[in-house]
């Protein structure tokens, strides 16, 4: 019974993580400014996070933790150099 | 829909902690992209993905925890590095990115937006002191 309901929810939630995936993916590809479609790729960087966390729960495997660690380590890094390039046009000056 | 195979001894209590935190943290993080994309303008939608950093990876880091620690019978806290990682960097991106659109709005002479400080007085409280 209760191997069940963990089964099922980690189903749901990873529904529910590849549904924001999309919804920020569609942010970003209507997103009126340029500020959103950063934002939009700082979320959809956070959820594809949490997804491969619930992927490691799924599988027991430690190697997910690690890739979900780089991808927060490169969406940072990306979002504040994108942030750095919208205030004032180059990156590194 | 199958069991999964390796959490087969897990006791029933810790399978029920992880299922609730893991519909705890994929609920709100889904919530809070939802206001991100319906949220009328910039400054109300930088708002909305914050609950997914804040309990969404909460919840999954704990989960995730859980999980490990109770079926290794030693205690695994090596994703609470990922929890403070992201509590530490989600403010620093958020407010770059925050001041980098008050700038953008600024030159271009949006409505709506905040003037410039009065003074520079300080650094550090840029943001707080445009509105009126």
């Amino acid at each position: 019974m209760s191997q069940m309901i963990l089964s099922w929810s980690m189903m749901f939630a990873q529904v529910c993580l590849v549904v924001a995936m999309a919804l920020a993916a569609l942010r970003m590809s209507r997103g009126p400014r340029a500020q959103d479609r950063v934002l939009a790729l700082d979320t959809l960087y956070v959820n594809s996070m949490l997804l491969l966390m619930v992927f490691g729960i799924r599988t027991g495997k430690v190697i997910y933790f690690e890739a979900s660690l780089v991808i927060g380590m490169l969406g940072f890094v990306a979002t504040v150099a994108l942030a750095k390039f919208l205030m004032r046009g180059e990156v590194i000056e | 829909m199958s069991t999964i195979e390796h959490a087969a001894d897990l006791p029933a209590w810790a399978a029920l902690a992880v299922s609730f935190f893991l519909v705890i943290g994929a609920g709100l993080t889904l919530i809070g992209t939802i206001g991100f994309v319906r949220l009328p303008t910039f400054y109300e939608r930088i708002h909305a993905p914050t609950l997914g950093t804040s309990w969404g990876t909460g919840g999954i880091v704990m989960a995730s925890m859980i999980f490990f620690t109770v079926l290794s019978t030693r205690l695994v806290v090596h994703e609470i590095l990922i929890g403070i990682f992201v509590t530490v960097t989600t403010p620093v991106t958020l407010m770059l990115l925050a001041r980098a659109t008050l700038h953008r709005d600024r030159v271009e002479g949006n409505p709506g937006v905040p003037g410039e400080a009065p003074a520079e007085t300080g650094e550090g409280d840029g943001a707080a002191a445009g509105a009126d």
